[in-house]
């Protein structure tokens, strides 16, 4: 059995313009061992989807409806007593983000410590040393733990976000755009280090990114989501190279190749439909150019085309409609 | 990264104690060197450092004691116009007027400072608690602190003052340090408000740390210099108050203040009995002091704020 299963999660937020739709039934599996990512232009849902695993969602935030299977529990129905203990014990996240996330005026060992401290029941000074170890671990001098955020570059505050995400020996690491805002050749180094990392501590990681050149250099297997839903999953090789789903096809050609000719890469036109009252039918067809009678009408499901793939688009024959929702979706 | 990456063994790594100590060390150095730099912080410290050196050393300045009644200058009981003996003149009762601006440099230092600490403590209270618990305990905090600030201040202590008589020091404190911490609290919530919405603390509380662990180990640090320079500035006002105080006979009748010698120099008719100096030099003393503080508060500000600090 897979190490986490996700099955039909929704999460909604509710804010002063509406409900959003944030998560609209989004399942997905992850064994142990494996990389799994999750790819999609900015706002589809991605990091509400991680958050959601554990239970990290903004007040404003819940999981409506869905499943998510950890070692046989479920976290949606788990008490807080017991997501408390899997947090950051079991599954932990690098933040987005590592300018901010680091306090500036708090030596890093100090916040390296923080889970430890928070989750274990050990000595401060026993924390630290660790914190040290961490730091070792992710490729920095056990010394610099005095030091503060300012006294590190950007790579280096991405390993000490790393270290802080390890704390805790967690089996499962989300790494949140783990990459984005760096140079490319820092990028490369963090890369280079997860990898390692997941293969030494035999860690299993959730990878969220926009960019699919990082995905497919770290993940096995990778989810496109797309307003909330997923469009397309299957190993990665697989979806580079043969993208079934409209969308997916899209944004494997907006990448530019170097070695081809020098075009500009193809665009998708439109934009992310709003959550709060997304497209009837297939979200994506506003934008989608097989779009064709039946795509605003109903609901594609997610359906095994061949083993190991899925795609939600009515352009094979395999996929089956979603059923009526119970709660009828804005006008078309 | 190049060289900053490469690993030392283990037996070369600093124990964390230690390596922080030296840390500390360095910063310390660091904001000295920026307060050498900074021409406003070394003027404004000039100034703090002749008064300190005034009230550290009162004993040995001042000719005499600020109530000791010296020698009649003159057999039909008059106040003296300055002299040698006398610079400034005497006061009533023949007491040496330049002894007591000497010996009131420890009054106003005194009441500032201790009235402004208490100022500070309860107002970076009520910012704190205020900023970061919201709802409706900000509410109902900040109404309060409405209600206290659309007072004119001045006049609420006055009135205070009036009403509960002060006898000692410790109650001149009390009244400046429980009236003044409106404004810094109203400070510090702005502060507060704004580093609670930074990342860092969003990722302290997904790390699963307690609400007063986020408030004491991460926003109260990083509001911190605002808090210190803060409470500069409060000492410029409580030096201020103290003066308005004394000036008005509402503080303790024991104890000689600049504001006090003010009052007497009015009373004393100085400017008739052409003795300006009785009257312009304490009034120099409160002007230069609280200019020194503001000069400080200011330049530290500078110098600590972590987002106006250069690097």
């Amino acid at each position: 059995m897979a190490l986490l299963e996700v099955r039909d999660l929704v999460v909604e937020f509710t804010t002063e313009a509406g409900t959003v739709h944030a998560v609209e039934g989004v399942s997905f599996e992850l064994e142990h061992g494996q990389a799994l990512g999750l790819a999609g232009e900015s706002g589809c849902g991605k990091t509400t989807t991680a958050l959601s695993l554990m239970r990290l969602l903004p007040s404003n935030g819940r999981v409506v409806s869905g499943s998510i299977r950890f070692d046989g529990r479920d976290l949606v129905k788990a008490s807080e007593e017991t997501i408390r203990r899997i947090r950051w014990n079991e599954i932990s996240i690098i933040f987005q983000g590592a300018m901010n996330s680091l306090n500036p005026v708090q030596r890093v060992g100090k916040q390296i410590a923080e889970p430890i401290v928070v989750h274990e029941d050990v000595e401060v000074s026993e924390a630290m040393r660790r914190a040290g170890d961490l730091l070792e671990l992710v490729g920095i001098p056990a010394r610099r733990i005095s030091e503060y955020p300012h006294e590190f570059s950007g790579g280096m505050r991405q390993r000490v976000m790393i270290a802080m995400a390890l704390a805790c020996n967690p089996k499962i690491v989300i790494a949140d755009e783990p990459v984005t805002a760096l140079d490319v050749m820092i990028q490369a180094q963090i890369l280079e280090l997860l990898e390692r990392l997941k293969r030494e501590l035999d860690l299993s990681m959730i990878f969220i990114s926009h960019d699919l050149s990082v995905l497919a250099e770290t993940c096995d297997r990778i989810a496109i989501m797309y307003a909330g839903k997923i469009m397309e999953s299957g190993g990665t090789v697989d979806v580079f190279t043969d993208a079934k789903h409209p969308y997916t096809q899209g944004l494997v050609g907006a990448f530019p190749d170097v070695h081809g000719r020098r075009v500009l890469p193809d665009a998708i036109p439109g934009t992310v439909p709003s959550l709060i009252s997304p497209p009837h039918g297939c979200v994506f067809h506003p934008r989608c150019k097989y779009a064709f009678e039946r795509c605003p009408r109903a609901e594609p499901a997610l359906a095994t085309t061949t083993p190991g793939r899925r795609v939600a688009c009515f352009l094979y024959p395999e996929v089956a409609e979603v059923p009526a929702r119970s709660t009828p979706l804005a006008k078309p | 990264m190049g060289t900053a990456d490469v690993v030392l063994p283990a037996s070369r790594v600093v124990p964390p104690w230690r390596a922080s100590l030296t840390v500390a060390a360095r910063r310390l150095e660091d904001v000295w060197a920026q307060i050498r730099r900074s021409r406003t912080a070394m003027v404004g410290l000039g100034i703090l450092v002749f008064f300190a050196l005034m009230a550290t050393f009162a004993p040995l300045l001042a000719p005499y004691g600020p109530m000791e009644r010296t020698p009649n200058c003159n057999a039909l009981g008059q106040l003296c116009p300055p002299s040698n003996e006398h610079p400034l003149g005497t006061s009533f009762n023949n007491e040496d007027v330049v002894s007591q601006v000497i010996w009131g440099s420890q009054v106003s230092l005194f009441v500032g400072v201790v009235s402004a600490a208490v100022a500070s403590v309860v107002g970076t209270a009520v910012g704190l608690i205020s900023g970061f618990a919201g709802g409706w305990i900000d509410e109902v905090m900040m109404r309060f602190n409405d209600i206290v600030l659309s007072v004119p201040w001045l006049v609420l202590m006055i009135v205070i003052a009036g009403i509960v008589g002060i006898i000692d020091l410790w109650g001149i404190i009390a009244v400046i340090g429980l009236t003044g911490w409106s404004l810094t609290a109203r400070v510090i919530r702005a502060q507060v408000l704004s580093v609670k919405e930074r990342m860092f603390v969003e990722r302290a509380r997904m790390v699963g740390s307690s609400n007063w662990h986020i408030l004491w180990r991460h926003i109260f640090p990083n509001a911190f210099p605002l808090i210190f320079a803060n409470t500069i500035l409060t000492v410029a006002i409580s030096i201020i108050s103290e003066a308005v105080l004394a000036f008005l006979r509402l503080s303790p009748p024991s104890v000689i203040s600049w504001g006090r010698v003010i009052n007497d120099a009015i009373q004393g008719g100085a400017l008739i009995n052409n003795n300006a100096g009785w009257l312009i030099a304490p009034g120099l003393c409160i002007v230069f002091l609280v200019f020194g503080f503001y000069l400080y508060g200011y330049a530290l500000d500078e110098i600590l704020n972590p987002r106006l600090r250069r690097r």
